[in-house]
């Protein structure tokens, strides 16, 4: 199956991808995603997932067409 | 409701009197309660001074998230209307950054769900602060408490 994976603010910066269409077995999870689209590194504690605009936890399931943001801790507002 | 994300400059009190005066919510006498926010930039965070300030978001994702929180405070406080705008892109110290308005028939609800609705939006929408010191570019990596 295809999923869109995409990366957020400093992440993004520091694995030096916006984006990537991956091709990966059926059934993964959040989790497994991250071991594939970033092999060299284990998944940080602090951050977060979104599948289809929605946070999710790292051990939910995947489905063909999928659009997964890893993230930072966020920081919106004023303070 | 209304939930607006904007790439440029905006003036929170124009923008407050633009939605009230066409606002299809509710018509006056219905309310009896407005309650804002406005956040605006600091020159300062963390004993540094901060020249300039760039916002990321996840479009889409930050639009259907402060519906659902809106639509969230609406159901555990009794709303007649609310309004959200919130700045990406870059800013200089003094842009507003963020408005909240609440409109109730009571002070207790409208002063409760900006409250929430300012924490929710800071603790979970995805935004992203990226500050410009003296000394070069950071991202802020999290919230200083309320």
């Amino acid at each position: 199956m295809r999923i869109q994976v995409r990366f957020f603010a400093a992440l993004r910066e520091r694995l030096g991808v916006a984006e990537q269409l991956l091709a990966v077995p059926d059934n993964i999870t959040v989790a497994e995603l991250w071991s594939l689209a970033v092999p060299d590194q284990p998944l940080p504690d602090n951050v977060l997932a979104a599948r289809n605009m929605e946070y999710v936890q790292v051990d939910c399931p995947l489905a063909d067409g999928d659009e997964v943001a890893f993230f930072p801790p966020v920081t919106g507002g004023n303070r | 409701m209304s939930v607006r994300i904007l790439a440029a400059g905006f003036d929170p009190w124009t923008c407050l009197a633009d939605y009230q005066r066409t606002r299809s919510g509710a018509p006056p006498g219905q309310f009896g309660a407005t309650a804002v926010f406005v956040g605006t930039m600091r020159d300062f965070n963390q004993g540094d001074v901060v020249q300039r300030l760039f916002l990321e978001h996840y479009p889409g994702m930050t639009e259907s998230h402060l519906d659902k929180i809106a639509a969230e405070a609406a159901q555990r406080w009794d709303l007649i209307d609310t309004l959200i705008v919130h700045r990406v892109g870059e800013l200089e110290p003094g842009d507003p950054i963020v408005l909240v308005a609440v409109w109730s028939a009571h002070r207790a609800a409208a002063f409760e769900a900006s409250r929430w609705l300012m924490e929710e939006l800071k603790s979970k929408a995805p935004f992203w602060k990226k500050e410009a010191t003296g000394s070069g570019h950071r991202w802020v990596e999290q919230n200083t408490p309320g």
